[in-house]
């Protein structure tokens, strides 16, 4: 599948008129719209703005008594790539991981403040950590899919744990991996293991395997760190894509990397939000001089 | 380097006699030790041959399955012990195996970071006892409880099953099979738990991220990445089941039959050789006892390369089975 | 911002809640296995503690069992008979099982290596009652019981144990250290005497500890090799000698309660001196392993 071809390429069929939007979830109707040859193509539909909306309000958090993030106050563009950015260590990663809940995970970390989604505070009693991860996906630095499980097994492995039936297993893991633009490369190893792709259609198998689950954002800890430039290419593409259906934030240190996948672009630094603005902007013309000083290489 | 820095005078002057002599002493010394380790190995199953042969040329390989035990009349056969070893090895390992696999997880996953060394050093301990005092607290300790609690309470709830059926009795089957259960535990755990720490944690971070539940992420990542691991370790845990002599001869009651009831006396191969060999009346029991030693010799042995082999082929990262007590640490 | 009351999150995904139950049973059994597993431990050295506490007096540490028929009696030949074995087979395998250790690491190719490492597995696999048996027909059949040939089996089986803790503890040793010995020019072998050696001494000490601690609750060779002996208290390795085990076992099968309380009092005396040994040997391989930087 050439997965330069644009989104809005024609593919609704006078079968399928314009889905209404969920008014829950936000979302299109996710059946995969089939084309005039005949071949599932998925492309899912563009999710409403009501959706997918991250705020972070004086956000912090802490690994024992080192303060990772100090304070942090900001909102993410629903269905927009947010980048983040900054010099090692300066809790980029971190602040990342609150928002899926992942930071408390670790033995002595801790967090205060508020992570909203569409005005939902993750952090309420009344939430459940594991709904909150399928509402917010993850894909990490090193691919990690599963070991002992085949290509079709990683990208369902999420579905499985709501018990979803085998029909929808199949057609939600074929969805999943088109939208990765991974389905032509592997449809004829879908019960192969899935460790024995490249790294980067590894890492492309982890990205289908967190959007098999439909979340409404998903966050990228430095994806591309590990893999080569072609695949770092591809998986770039494939951000352009996605961001109609998922918010995006990802974490990088290439700053080029930023500049060519983010709408908006945040940089911190010890800790701390130093600016957020749209990418250009940041890159060309910051406010803030600590700003100016990273993104010409002065440090960092 | 020596051939040519020998040329140099004033290297040469230097090396004294101690030096000429010492590196290869050492060489051969602890090749030697080396040989002896061979040697013994070599020796063992040299000795159990030899000891064997009258019964092995009497009997022949039909020794394997008769079900006899006869010093009057000379017959001997390991049937009742060969029963006896598989039932007690099998119901322990029944028992252990998801004991095992659940300490483990408790003490990788579960345990507060303080409390999981002094667990994990408690359960080793249970390795440590001597199997004679294991024996010695089956006999005046578990072995009434059995008799008097358990036993008439498995067999007014399950007595219409054959297994629970007929009299309790302190020793049998079943006082030694958790008696085992006892003594293999600890080895399955020690090498599950080193299994599971092997788990890279970033494939358990790609499993909660998706959104499981604890059990969810252990059934999804630990357990599928761990199954030869554990798998050798069960078998490891068998063999050390098979192997025990003394606590089993304790409990067991000695009894030289068959009987499908566990709360029934009977024996195994080692158990039978422990508490036979001394008195002994003549040459062709002896030998006999040796012959059940030799069955019992190829199937530990078996056992443990099988269980080396399982864990060697199987997993996904290099693990060290052999659980010495080193390990344990 | 309000927090939307209909929002999925909020929402009772009616699965949510079970599959939280079935997480939360699996860890409360996993906590339960645990439990059990100490409670056992628990139990059964509480059993020795308390019923063999009062059998415990000075006199029977320093009297030999009765005879047959008589009571009273104590432990005194049984301590020094597995003593003398211990000792014996110590001096036995621990210096054989450092010389393999050194073997494999320092001189053997992988090639050879690597079944000499298997061997020592398969060894440590052998049950103890073959390794009684091997001995028995090497030194008592046709001859007579000795203590001397039941060192020889707790040596063996002592043997994979020192050897396998050697080997981890040697190959632990930085290369850096062996290779600035070779570069200023010391003999290979003394390096290994000088250097390797001492640098490995806790955890090889480690080793040896618990090879003995694991042999001195050793029973099934004894049996074979060292069961029958005289009274009184015997020191010469050629007879069979008295032991702490054999004591334990043939008391433990005994029909007299008197009987069984010295049983008790001996397996505490063992099962200290096996639990002391193993904390000792703890502590040294935590100690050479900091040493190490490990």
């Amino acid at each position: 599948m050439d997965i330069r071809h644009p989104i809005e390429s024609p593919t609704v069929t006078e079968q399928n008129p314009e889905p209404q939007a969920d008014p829950r979830t936000g979302l299109g109707d996710p059946r995969p719209m089939v084309s005039v040859a005949g071949e599932p193509e998925a492309k899912p539909a563009k999710r409403s703005r009501e959706v997918g909306n991250v705020a972070l309000q004086g956000l912090s958090a802490y690994y024992g008594s080192n303060h990772a993030v100090r304070g942090v106050s900001l909102a993410f563009d629903s269905a927009k790539v947010t980048a983040i950015i900054g010099p090692s260590g300066c809790g980029k990663s971190t602040m990342v991981r609150c928002i899926n809940r992942m930071h408390e995970e670790i033995a002595s970390a801790r967090s205060e403040g508020k992570v909203l989604l569409d005005g939902l505070d993750l952090y309420d009693p009344r939430i459940d950590i594991v709904a909150v991860r399928r509402s917010v996906g993850m894909v990490f630095q090193k691919p990690n899919p599963f070991p002992t499980m085949s290509v079709i097994d990683n990208v369902t492995a999420g579905l499985r744990l709501t018990g979803a039936s085998r029909g929808e297993l199949e057609d939600r893991g074929r969805e999943a991996l088109v939208g990765a633009g991974l389905w032509e490369e592997v449809k004829d190893r879908l019960k192969g293991p899935g460790v024995g792709l490249s790294g980067g259609q590894q890492q492309r198998l982890c990205i289908a395997r967190a959007l098999a689950v439909d979340p409404e954002v998903l966050l990228m800890d430095e994806p591309c760190s590990a893999l080569d430039p072609v695949a770092t290419l591809r998986i770039e593409e494939l951000i352009a894509e996605l961001k109609q259906r998922v918010t995006i934030l990802i974490v990088t240190h290439n700053m080029q990397q930023a500049a060519r996948v983010a709408d908006t672009t945040v940089f911190m630094l010890d800790g701390e939000l130093v600016e957020v603005g749209p990418t250009d902007k940041l890159f060309t013309n910051p406010d803030d001089d600590r700003t100016e000083q990273y993104v010409t290489g002065k440090f960092g | 380097m020596e051939a040519g820095a020998l040329k140099n005078p004033v290297l040469r002057a230097r090396r004294n006699r101690a030096d000429r002599i010492g590196d290869p002493l050492l060489r051969g010394l602890s090749g030697l030790a080396a040989a002896i380790v061979v040697l013994v190995i070599v020796g063992i199953v040299y000795e159990v041959v030899d000891l064997s042969s009258p019964a092995i040329s009497k009997f022949g390989v039909g020794f394997v399955t008769t079900n006899d035990w006869n010093p009057v009349t000379e017959t001997f056969g390991a049937a009742p012990f060969l029963y006896g070893t598989v039932v007690t090895s099998a119901i322990a390992l029944l028992f252990a195996a998801p004991l095992s696999i659940a300490i483990s997880i408790y003490l990788t996953e579960l345990a507060p970071p303080r409390l999981r060394r002094p667990v994990a050093t408690l359960v080793d301990m249970l390795a440590a006892i001597p199997t004679v005092i294991l024996g010695l607290w089956g006999i005046l300790v578990l072995g009434p409880f059995m008799h008097d609690t358990i036993e008439p309470a498995l067999r007014s709830v399950l007595g219409f099953l054959p297994i629970f059926s007929g009299d309790p009795s302190a020793f049998g089957y079943l006082t030694a099979a958790l008696i085992l259960t006892i003594m293999v535990t600890p080895i399955i755990t020690s090498v599950t738990r080193e299994v599971f720490e092997t788990v890279p944690g970033d494939l358990k971070e790609g499993s909660y991220a998706l959104g499981a539940t604890r059990w969810e992420m252990i059934r999804q990542v630990v357990l599928p990445y761990s199954r030869a691991g554990i798998v050798g370790a069960t078998i490891l845990g068998l063999g050390r089941a098979i192997g025990e002599a003394i606590a089993v001869a304790q409990v067991i009651g000695g009894a030289t039959g068959i009987d499908v009831s566990l709360f029934h006396t009977g024996g195994t191969l080692a158990a039978q050789i422990a508490s036979q060999f001394q008195g002994a009346p003549g040459e062709l029991f002896k030998s006999s006892l040796a012959y059940l030693g030799l069955i019992l010799l190829v199937f530990a042995v078996l056992v443990n390369v099988v269980a080396r082999v399982i864990v060697q082929r199987g997993s996904l990262k290099d693990v060290d089975v052999t659980p010495t007590e080193a390990e344990a640490l | 911002m309000n927090a939307p009351e209909g929002h999925s999150l909020l929402l009772d995904r009616g699965n949510l809640k079970r599959r939280r139950r079935v997480s939360a049973t699996v860890g409360g059994a996993s906590t339960v296995a645990a439990l059990l597993a100490v409670g056992v431990l628990v139990v059964v050295v509480g059993s020795v503690l308390l019923k063999g506490l009062g059998a415990l007096s000075l006199h029977f540490l320093t009297t030999p069992t009765a005879l047959f028929g008589e009571s009273g009696g104590g432990i005194s030949n049984a301590i020094v008979g597995s003593g003398i074995m211990v000792g014996l087979a110590a001096l036995m395998a621990i210096p054989v099982g450092l010389l393999v250790a050194i073997y494999t690491t320092e001189f053997a190719s992988p090639r050879t290596a690597h079944p000499i490492r298997f061997v020592l597995d398969v060894l440590n696999g052998v049950p103890t009652i073959i390794t009684g048996i091997f001995v028995y027909g090497l030194l008592v059949a046709g001859k007579h019981q000795s203590g001397f040939a039941a060192s020889v089996a707790l040596a063996i089986v002592m043997l994979p144990i020192v050897a396998r803790t050697a080997q981890e503890v040697l190959s632990l040793v930085p290369a850096t250290l062996k290779e600035a010995a070779h570069a200023l020019g010391i003999a290979p072998w003394r390096a290994t005497v000088r250097v390797t050696l001492p640098t490995a001494a806790g955890g090889l000490l480690t080793g040896a500890l618990l090879a003995v601690a694991r042999v001195a609750g050793e029973t099934a060779p004894l049996i074979l090799l060292s069961s029958i002996f005289a009274p009184g208290v015997l020191t010469e390795p050629g007879e069979a000698l008295a032991s702490i085990p054999i004591f334990i076992f043939q008391a433990s099968e005994s029909p007299s309660p008197e009987a069984h309380t010295q049983a008790w009092a001996a397996a505490l005396i063992l099962i200290a001196f096996v639990l002391l040994l193993n904390i000792v040997a703890r502590a040294f391989y935590a100690r050479s392993r900091k040493r190490m930087g490990a």
